[in-house]
């Protein structure tokens, strides 16, 4: 019988042949990925409770980044907690203020095509990039998949999103899913998210990362996307191992989808979504010009360094508006020693970019540039409900990094194309 | 003991519910800030074994467990949706907080008096004197809600298999 990606992945981990939507399995789990904001602080008193150990610590991986650096003494006693419990239970798979945790996982070959990951956060789907099931858990199923290394699911249903065309300039990847939030909506619970079409093939894994990172705000139990040699020699790259019938990890051509919507985005413009909600997104021309407080570029969704490079195309040779301020935390130190490399960094600094520890920082109203009451940000992070970066009377933008650069050269929001098309003069000549 | 509902619309989220600025906090620090975004009114006056009722994607957003911890913590014993979003769901059954799809939710008013029997999967609004059938919780799953939770269920298990 014809099985979806989603299908066949949970099927293996089940230990059955196949499975179908609707289907009520227990699923042996490969990987258990937790940070220093759900993991050990949670964990730890419930394994206190249960008097029991981890199940393989080995299969464990925790990441620290959500209170890192630490800014205050809470903070400082979490990330303490962490590394006790590191040391105290035997994980080797331990990353500390390397970065965000759906970066820094993938940088270090952990996921590969196949695999059935859980994830102690909401954005765990970024994983799906790499061809395996990566969804988000609270902690205390956390716990439960510690102890036992296995988790109830019910086979979800496929939506799939044919994508083809070619980008026009100044769009991205995160474009497409602010679209989507808005088509889709946000109430596609219980169900995955699975991207494909030509267009795939030619868009690189940190631009495909954005797709499966932000399945999270259709409300997807995760996002998918099948295996291809991209990926594979993406995974070898960062030293994971890809086993030899890698490439069959992809839904069978007959699958049956509970929908399948086809998009082409060559005539995607840049999209805007403002306050409070991801689905309320429309092209940029119908914000343009809201001020903005704060441009942000960070998280897992919008610091990688693609999008770091996105947002250089746009500052270099300029300079931040006086109007606004520029936050750059990028994604991990990874990203940071490579966006160093390469220039970018130096073009984002020269064009007065304030640069932030890489971690989760303001993305959830953490860390380092947190708003006021009133005050209003444009961010390249993925979520923008009330008080989620900050005072419950702030408000966030979310796009693109391209356009979070554009519109902290502007001082308000700003339609990139409109700086590439060189509109906007070199230094602070804001065109209004 | 009271049963009133608490009813709010579609896509209640995890930042409302738990805020960010909370998650550093102990429980019981965090729980009068639960929804204070939303409805400043609720955790105060929030009573044990009161209902509460939302529309579509309750929970959407974070996979914070604090978002259903400090429902139970505040005294909710049952909660309704029209639909829930994934973690939530499984947050609020982890918590031992049973979770049931409630289409007709819209229905309830503020206030109402509910009779939930989740055996038998019917809702009897005993304030406006209808009666509604819903989807009961698969039996598998319903262990986990009579142990009190993930964690007590799991006691259980270990115990039975010492
Ligand atoms: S960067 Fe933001 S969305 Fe990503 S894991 Fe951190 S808090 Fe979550």
């Amino acid at each position: 019988m014809a099985q979806t990606l989603v299908q066949k992945i949970i099927a293996k981990a089940a230990g059955c042949a196949t499975v179908n939507p609707g289907d009520m399995v227990t699923c042996g789990v490969d990987l258990l990925m937790l940070h220093d904001g759900s993991g050990p602080r949670r964990l730890l008193p419930q394994l206190k409770k249960l008097q029991a150990g981890l199940w393989d610590a080995s299969k464990i991986v925790i990441i620290t980044d959500h209170f890192t650096p630490p800014a205050d003494q809470e903070s400082a006693a979490m990330l303490k907690l962490t590394r006790d419990f590191v040391k105290d239970y035997g994980i080797e798979n331990f990353h500390d203020m390397q970065g965000i945790c759906h970066v820094v996982l993938p940088e270090f070959g952990y996921l590969k095509p196949g695999m059935f990951v859980c994830g102690g956060d909401s954005h765990s789907p970024t994983g799906g990039a790499f061809g395996c099931y990566m969804a988000g858990y609270g902690w205390t199923d956390v716990a439960g998949i510690a102890v036992t290394g296995e988790t109830w699911t019910v086979v979800p249903q496929t939506i799939r999103i044919n994508l083809s065309g070619r980008f026009a300039p100044c769009v991205s990847a995160k474009d497409i899913m602010l679209l989507l939030c808005r088509t889709l909506g946000m109430n596609n619970s219980f169900k995955v998210v699975e991207y494909g079409g030509e267009m795939i093939a030619g868009l690189s894994v940190q631009e495909r990362m954005v797709l499966t990172n932000m399945a999270t705000e259709l409300g997807c139990e995760t996002g998918m996307i099948a295996a291809d040699e991209v990926m594979l020699g993406h995974i070898r790259d960062h030293g994971g191992v890809v086993d030899n019938d890698a490439l069959a990890w992809s839904s069978d051509a007959d699958a049956g989808y509970e929908a399948v919507h086809a998009i082409d985005v060559t005539a995607l413009v840049p999209q805007v979504a403002a306050p409070h909600s991801p689905a309320n997104s429309a092209p940029v021309v119908e914000y343009s010009g809201v001020d903005v407080d704060q441009c942000y570029i960070g998280a897992c969704t919008g610091a990688k360094l693609e999008d770091l490079r996105m947002a250089a195309q746009i500052l270099k040779g300029r300079r931040v508006s006086p109007k606004t301020r520029l936050l750059v935390a990028p994604a991990s130190a990874i990203t940071l020693k490579d966006a160093v490399a390469d220039g970018t960094l130096q073009i984002l600094t020269e064009a007065g970019a304030i640069l932030l520890p890489t971690a989760c920082g303001a993305c959830a109203g953490l860390g380092a540039g947190v708003l006021a009451e009133g005050e209003v940000c444009i961010s390249s992070t993925s979520r923008n409900f009330k008080g989620r970066m900050g005072h419950v009377e702030s408000h966030v933008y979310l796009a693109s990094p391209y356009t979070v650069a554009a519109s902290a050269l502007a001082g308000h929001v700003m339609d990139p194309r409109d700086i590439m098309a060189g509109t906007m003069g070199v230094g602070n000549e804001v065109l209004s | 003991m009271s049963r009133r509902a608490w009813v709010y619309g579609d896509d209640v989220n995890t930042d409302l519910l738990a805020p960010g600025y909370c998650l550093k906090l102990p429980i019981e620090e965090m729980a009068p800030h639960c929804l204070e975004a939303h409805d400043p009114n609720f955790a105060g006056n929030v009573r044990t074994g009161d209902v509460f009722v939302a529309g579509e994607n309750l929970g959407l957003g974070s996979s914070r467990e604090y978002a259903a911890a400090v429902l139970k913590y505040l005294g909710i014993r049952v909660i309704l949706a029209k639909s829930f979003a994934r973690i939530f769901y499984r947050n609020a059954l982890n918590v031992g907080v049973p979770a049931l799809f409630f289409p007709q939710a819209a229905e309830i008013k503020i206030g109402d008096d509910l009779d939930v029997d989740l055996i038998h999967g019917t809702i009897r609004n005993k304030t406006s004197g209808k009666n509604y059938s819903v989807k009961v919780i698969p039996p598998r799953l319903m262990e986990i809600i009579d142990s009190g939770g993930l964690i007590p269920h799991l006691e259980k298990q270990f115990a039975r298999g010492k």
